[in-house]
């Protein structure tokens, strides 16, 4: 019966989507039913976690909840598992009541990111010396090991900025003494930037560096010339 | 004097000063065999031409600097950047001579097809039996050439200083301070001083490969070409073909014309790849700084089986009397190419004591199933290499297949004792199979 | 026509039936034609295949149409793209063109040589004779033999000797850092470092103040642990204030930088901090003064002892626990 109601609420939270938005209230306790249904199990019915499952998710903020649910990384099927970017399993205005309930917990805030105020140059240089370590000096993703550094390339510059902020998983959470609104604005110009590189040398192979390179060496160079010398060599047999 | 065709009248110019009539009779004669896998040493000769030729333009706008300078180019992410004056050269070249990201992209393509060549030639050579004598020292001349040419494309991407050749120098001077006695001074010599070393490293980089090892290269080319022509080329057994001559194409016209044309061909194909293949986009990593890295940093694909070796081995150092004897960079730095290196060079003697007790000259090759030890044994070889280089990429094989990079290592520490032992056992059955299929149908000229 | 031109052109009639005269006369020399060793044709096909001259000429022709574009390219933007394939076709059409006129248009021949004798065993016999009269009548041949030995080695150790300044030996340079007591810990821009500044959650980069950051000893990685949750060696237990905690940021391996610092959102899914190397993935633990987690790094991270002035800047208290960089011989720690 709690579930038959949760659906009903869910498909009027859908509808809600078209409506203009009710009273801040009204989204938190919407979001809260969600909550229960979807993520009291790991998280706890108070969200306050349950030791060795799910952290508290109180004080984390509307960012983390953000970031987390957009990139559709929770809901975590099975929990203890590793958090994978996947297409979101909540609406967007499902998305937005947990986000709401989640914030009236406490804490930070969806961050500000302005891409086009950064500068590429300030940019560049913040992404080699904090980020360039585990996800490669173009974004296109790396190895911390056991983990992975995912690509970026698929990132929002909302949701780039909401994971220096947050740190999820394994990233280390940058504060803004660290990096500051600039230097993020930068950071995300920058990634957005390596989705359209330069590339004047050609087929940029990914831009993944000489493994590729190494494979058009032996598959592409290599092959043509065993087929040149094929043509060239069989001469007429006596 | 008389009036005959002008080809006349040079012949007997330079034939009265230089003597030339003789040698150019036997040259223009000289006898080509024909199998197409003979031209795969060309293919490395051509290739090194053509590094030659496009080297010496780099060099010519090349600084072989270290001193830093601000980035004042067109490339606007490095805008304000401090980066050395090998760096900004390099940038000035891909981003602003014109023709100058061709030519440096044809040569580091190059570079990287040389070695393939390389290796393909010597692996013909190898399961062909074409080391034996009197071959043995032009083998060991060839075996020198591809350690050589490895060695001088590291240093050649080396020399331009950005954050993921940085990180191989790095790695080059742990290894050689990983040696054991000597290697601190050794290291310290070379660098001038602990790593980074002084600005004369640029400096010794840029000679060692601008000057030394190419005409290390050319000098041991010259001779390995001059051997060859001395011994002529071994050929397949076939109709007409016996252990004291040589069968094939005439060097004038047919051999001249269609080598010169294979040469055009490669040159294509490297030109072809500068132009349209990207190659170590140096502007992607940035400047190297010693406290700085990039997940994902590779050395070109001929150095694989190092950073594979320096991978996969476990954490062991050997410490003795409060010495560290054996630091582990060692171990896959060091002993693992010298025994690589150890055994191609020793093969020709290893072959001739273990597997065939033959000191006989050969100029006719085998096949490689009328070898089955030696080709079981090669291919055991390689498949050894191979493993431990395909380590090497086991953090780029998680990102794509999700099979853990831990769990990649410890299959790859078991994979480099099984595989060898099980590609030996079937090769050398598939070999047997072929030699015995192949005695039992009518041999039809059977040409390998 | 007038006489004078009457007389010129007879006169050229004439050379050319004297040169003609000439070239018919043959030359009374010998000929060598060359032994056995030399290549002889035994197979001839003589004769362009149909179509295979109009091919080689139409590939030249290509080839140079190819090679007009490569010059009009590079001095029209010379973009690379345009510039590799009009010269790659230039180059690769010719190839293309000769390799078709070996193929088919000029003869097509299979020639044999003998393959020349290599082994003259009895030639030996007079080179052993010549080479063995250096000492005929030489009587004190182990004296000069030793004296020889003694020449020609000092000599060439003497030579090898300059290479010794190519560079320092080894020496305590690598334990020489340019941290001290007291010096203060600053980022890249050369801004000190206050202790307030080190993030919980994230690693900074420093510098000790006023050194050559770009020497191996001067990086250190600084992040900030909960104090109940290191377990130092007793000997340091002073060394991380607050819980901060510095170590050298070059891995003891092989000598990249530690690039990676994995920090764990919620510790008991995930795995613990540990600091990472891109190169061939090392891990240090800075709970437990950087003791090896995984990875080949044989030696653990060297730990900087921190201590916290009283204007909150982060200042060093010593030297490194231990000797930085890629282990070598002279590494006395494990």
């Amino acid at each position: 019966m709690v579930r038959a109601r949760g659906v009903a609420v869910a498909a009027l939270a859908c509808l809600a989507a078209w409506a203009p938005p009710p009273a801040s209230a009204q989204p938190a306790a919407q979001g809260r039913v969600l909550f229960l249904e979807g993520c009291a199990t790991c998280h706890g019915d108070d969200a306050r976690g349950l030791p060795g499952q799910a952290p508290s998710l109180h004080g984390v903020g509307a960012r983390a909840a953000d970031f987390y649910l957009s990139t559709g990384r929770m809901p975590l099927a099975e929990p203890r598992t590793t958090p994978v970017r996947a297409p979101p399993q909540y609406m967007a205005a499902e998305r937005r009541a947990l986000v709401d309930y989640v914030a009236s917990l406490g804490g930070p805030g969806i961050p500000d990111v302005t891409p086009q105020r950064g500068s590429l140059a300030v940019g560049f240089q913040q992404f080699t010396s904090h980020c360039a370590g585990c996800h490669q000096a173009v974004a296109q993703g790396g190895v911390v090991p056991d983990d992975v550094a995912p690509s970026l390339q698929q990132a929002t510059p909302r949701q780039i900025a909401e994971a220096v902020r947050v740190g999820p998983h394994v990233m280390p959470a940058f504060p803004e003494s660290q990096i500051d609104r600039h230097e993020l604005d930068s950071i995300v110009r920058y990634v957005l930037s390596t989705r359209s590189p330069p590339d004047r040398g050609g087929w940029g192979l990914g831009n993944l560096g000489p493994i590729p390179e190494g494979m058009v060496a032996w598959l592409l160079a290599g092959a043509a010339l065993l087929i040149v010398l094929r043509l060239l060599g069989e001469r007429s047999r006596p | 004097m008389s009036r005959q065709a002008p080809s006349h009248d040079v012949l007997r110019f330079l034939d009265e000063r230089l003597l030339t009539n003789r040698p150019l009779r036997k040259a223009l004669r000289y006898v080509f065999p024909d199998h197409w896998s003979f031209m795969l040493g060309e293919v490395a000769l051509y290739a090194f031409i053509v590094l030659v030729a496009t080297g010496v333009f780099l060099a010519l706008f090349f600084e072989p600097g270290l001193d830093k300078q601000t980035y004042a180019g067109p490339y606007a992410p490095l805008a304000g950047r401090e980066v050395s004056a090998a760096y900004a050269s390099t940038m000035a070249i891909s981003f602003e001579v014109p023709g100058g990201l061709l030519i440096r992209q044809t040569h580091h393509w190059a570079a990287d097809v040389f070695v393939v060549a390389i290796v393909l030639h010597m692996v013909r050579v190898f399961f062909t039996g074409a080391f034996r004598k009197p071959r043995e020292l032009n083998y060991l001349i060839g075996v020198t050439m591809l350690a050589l040419a490895v060695f001088e494309g590291f240093l050649g991407y080396s020399l331009v200083d950005d954050l993921l050749s940085g990180m191989g120098l790095a790695i080059a001077y742990g290894v050689a301070m990983s040696i054991p006695l000597v290697g601190g001074d050794l290291a310290h010599l070379v660098w001038d001083g602990e790593f980074p070393g002084s600005a004369v490293i640029e400096s010794r980089l840029y000679i060692a490969h601008i000057l030394l090892l190419p005409a290390a290269l050319a000098t041991l080319i010259g001779a390995h070409l001059a051997m060859i022509v001395r011994q002529r080329h071994t050929q397949f057994r076939g109709p007409l073909r016996a252990e004291d001559n040589v069968v094939g194409t005439p060097a004038w016209p047919g051999y001249a014309l269609r080598s010169t044309g294979l040469l055009l061909i490669v040159a294509a194909i490297l030109v072809a790849l500068g132009g349209l293949v990207q190659i170590n986009p140096i502007w992607e990593w940035g400047p190297y700084e010693p406290w700085q890295g990039t997940n994902g940093a590779q050395p070109d694909w001929y150095l694989g089986w190092l950073i594979g070796a320096l991978r996969l081995m476990p954490p062991v150092e050997v410490v003795i009397g409060g010495r560290t004897v054996l630091p582990n960079p060692f171990f896959g730095g060091v002993l693992f190419p010298s025994v690589v290196f150890g055994v191609l060079y020793a093969w020709p003697w290893l072959e001739q004591r273990w597997l065939t007790r033959d000191l006989r000259r050969h100029d006719l090759l085998d096949r490689p199933r009328d070898n089955a030890r030696r080709t079981a044994a090669g291919a055991a070889f390689f498949a050894w290499v191979v493993t431990v280089f395909a380590a090497g990429a086991a953090d780029r094989a998680f990102l794509s297949t999700g099979v853990s990079y831990t769990t990649q290592v410890w299959v790859f520490r078991v994979a480099v004792f099984v595989l060898p032992a099980v590609v030996y056992v079937v090769a050398r059955r598939v070999a047997r199979e072929l030699a015995l299929s192949a005695r039992a149908l009518p041999r039809a000229g059977g040409r390998g | 026509m007038s006489l004078p031109r009457r007389l010129a052109e007879a006169v050229v009639v004439l050379a050319l039936i004297a040169r003609g005269r000439r070239g018919r006369r043959r030359e009374e020399e010998p000929v060598d034609e060359g032994g056995p060793e030399e290549g002889r044709p035994f197979l001839r096909e003589v004769g362009a295949r149909p179509g295979a001259e109009r091919a080689v000429a139409a590939l030249l022709f290509a080839s140079a149409l190819a090679s007009v574009a490569f010059v009009v390219v590079f001095f029209t933007g010379a973009d690379t793209q345009a510039l590799g394939i009009a010269l790659a076709a230039a180059l690769g059409l010719l190839g293309a063109a000769l390799a078709v006129a070996a193929a088919a248009v000029v003869p097509r021949e299979q020639a044999i040589e003998r393959r020349p004798r290599l082994a003259h065993p009895e030639a030996e016999p007079p080179v052993r004779r010549r080479l063995a009269t250096a000492g005929e009548g030489v009587s004190r041949r182990r004296l000069l033999g030793t004296a020889g030995l003694a020449a020609g080695a000092t000599l060439t150790g003497a030579l090898v000797v300059p290479a010794a300044s190519l560079g320092p030996a080894v020496g305590n340079s690598i334990a020489e850092t340019p941290w001290r007591r007291g010096r203060r810990l600053v980022d890249e821009d050369g801004r000190p470092l206050l202790a307030a500044d080190v993030p919980a959650t994230s690693f900074l980069t420093a510098f000790p103040e006023g050194a050559d950051p770009r020497e191996l000893g001067a990086p250190v990685i600084v992040v900030r642990e909960d104090p109940a949750r290191l377990r130092l060696p007793r000997a340091r237990r002073g060394w991380a204030p607050q819980g901060i905690l510095a170590y050298s940021k070059i891995c003891t391996h092989a000598g990249c930088a530690l690039a990676l610092y994995r920090r764990p959102l919620y510790e008991p899914v995930s795995q613990p901090p540990g600091i990472a190397c891109p190169c061939h993935y090392s891990v240090f633990d800075p709970r437990t003064g950087g003791t090896v987690l995984a990875g080949p790094a044989g030696r653990p991270l060297p730990q900087l002892p921190l201590a916290v002035g009283p204007d909150g800047e982060l200042r060093a208290a010593g030297g490194f626990s231990g000797p930085i960089g890629p282990s070598w011989w002279g590494v006395r720690e494990t």
